[in-house]
């Protein structure tokens, strides 16, 4: 408000680049969240636990990488998902997994990419990001467990 | 289209379970209240940021600033810009080719898309309040690292 008095026109501008921002929250929050609360109150732990749960292997793995890419939406509608799975039992590679596939990849994105970037730039940047999304779910789920030794 | 889905997604969720359960949906929308309370403040307040960095620090500047001479300093600004700001992909993918055209070097371009997707300065906080701080700190700065790795291996590829 008190930006407003000083520059009116700045604060125009801010209003005008935030308002796409807003309009995507509004619509993509809400049914993101109802989700969440219906998953909360319908899915069996141990369903979760058993699909993407510590023993799920390359399965539960995959099914991270596949949520992470179908869904749409800025990252921050992730967490409360990611959440969700983690109390359900996922394990942490999987879940923090499943958030950097979401941040990353994106099917209709990656052929954005390619149409701007041209296909050897996507191509190539989504052939390392894989592994690497994979090297980092290990690194984060590695220095979990060394905390919890510790403590 | 993909937000008709999910608000028809949830809808009819919503509407079967209220059906099926009206004891799990009251807890469902119990979730919901609670969850969208807590984080709408958080996501209001990062949009205005966003709307304050764009609106003051146009991209146009910074990827001018980090053309092929820049070295590896411009490969680390671009990965740094890339970490703060938020852009949709249909903007940021159309600036970062004009600017590949104009000649910025291909390593701080993969850089700044990689940390823009990958990492979130912003979105910090509110992570933390789901994740915690170890987590998160730790998923964005080894994010921020695989970045400038991926950047720099694409420009060995692609020279």
């Amino acid at each position: 408000m008190l930006f407003w008095a000083i520059r009116p026109d700045k604060a125009l501008a801010v209003l005008f680049v935030s308002k796409d921002y807003l309009l995507e929250m509004l619509c993509i929050l809400p049914p993101v969240l109802i989700l969440c609360g219906l998953f909360d109150a319908w899915v069996p732990k141990r369903t979760v636990e058993r699909l993407m749960g510590e023993a799920s292997g390359i399965k539960g793995t995959s099914i991270a990488f596949v949520l992470g890419t179908v869904a749409m939406g800025p990252l921050y509608a992730a967490f409360p998902i990611g959440k969700s799975l983690l109390d359900k039992g996922a394990s942490l590679y999987n879940v923090a997994a499943f958030l950097c596939v979401w941040a990353a990849i994106k099917i209709p994105m990656v052929l954005f990419e390619i149409k701007f970037l041209g296909a050897e730039f996507a191509l190539l940047r989504l052939a390392l990001t894989v592994p690497a999304i994979l090297f980092i779910a290990a690194l984060l789920n590695t220095f979990r467990m060394n905390t919890s030794r510790i403590q | 289209m993909f937000i008709a889905v999910i608000w028809g997604v949830a809808g009819l969720g919503l509407v079967l379970s209220w059906a099926k359960n009206r004891g799990n949906t009251r807890k469902a929308l119990q979730f919901f209240r609670r969850a969208f309370l807590s984080l709408a403040p958080s996501i209001v307040a990062i949009i205005w940021t966003i709307g304050f960095i764009l609106t003051f620090l146009p991209s146009e500047f910074v990827l001018g600033a980090i053309g092929r001479n820049a070295g590896i300093m411009g490969v680390v600004i671009a990965a740094v810009f890339g970490s703060i700001v938020l852009i949709p992909a249909f903007i940021a993918f159309p600036l970062a080719a004009s600017f590949l055209r104009q000649g910025a070097d291909v390593r701080a371009i993969a850089a700044f898309v990689t940390t823009l997707v990958m990492v979130g300065a912003l979105t910090v906080p509110l992570e933390m309040k789901f994740f915690g701080r170890r987590f998160t700190l730790l998923r964005n700065s080894i994010s921020f690292v695989m970045a400038l790795v991926i950047a720099f291996v694409m420009g060995e590829v692609l020279r």
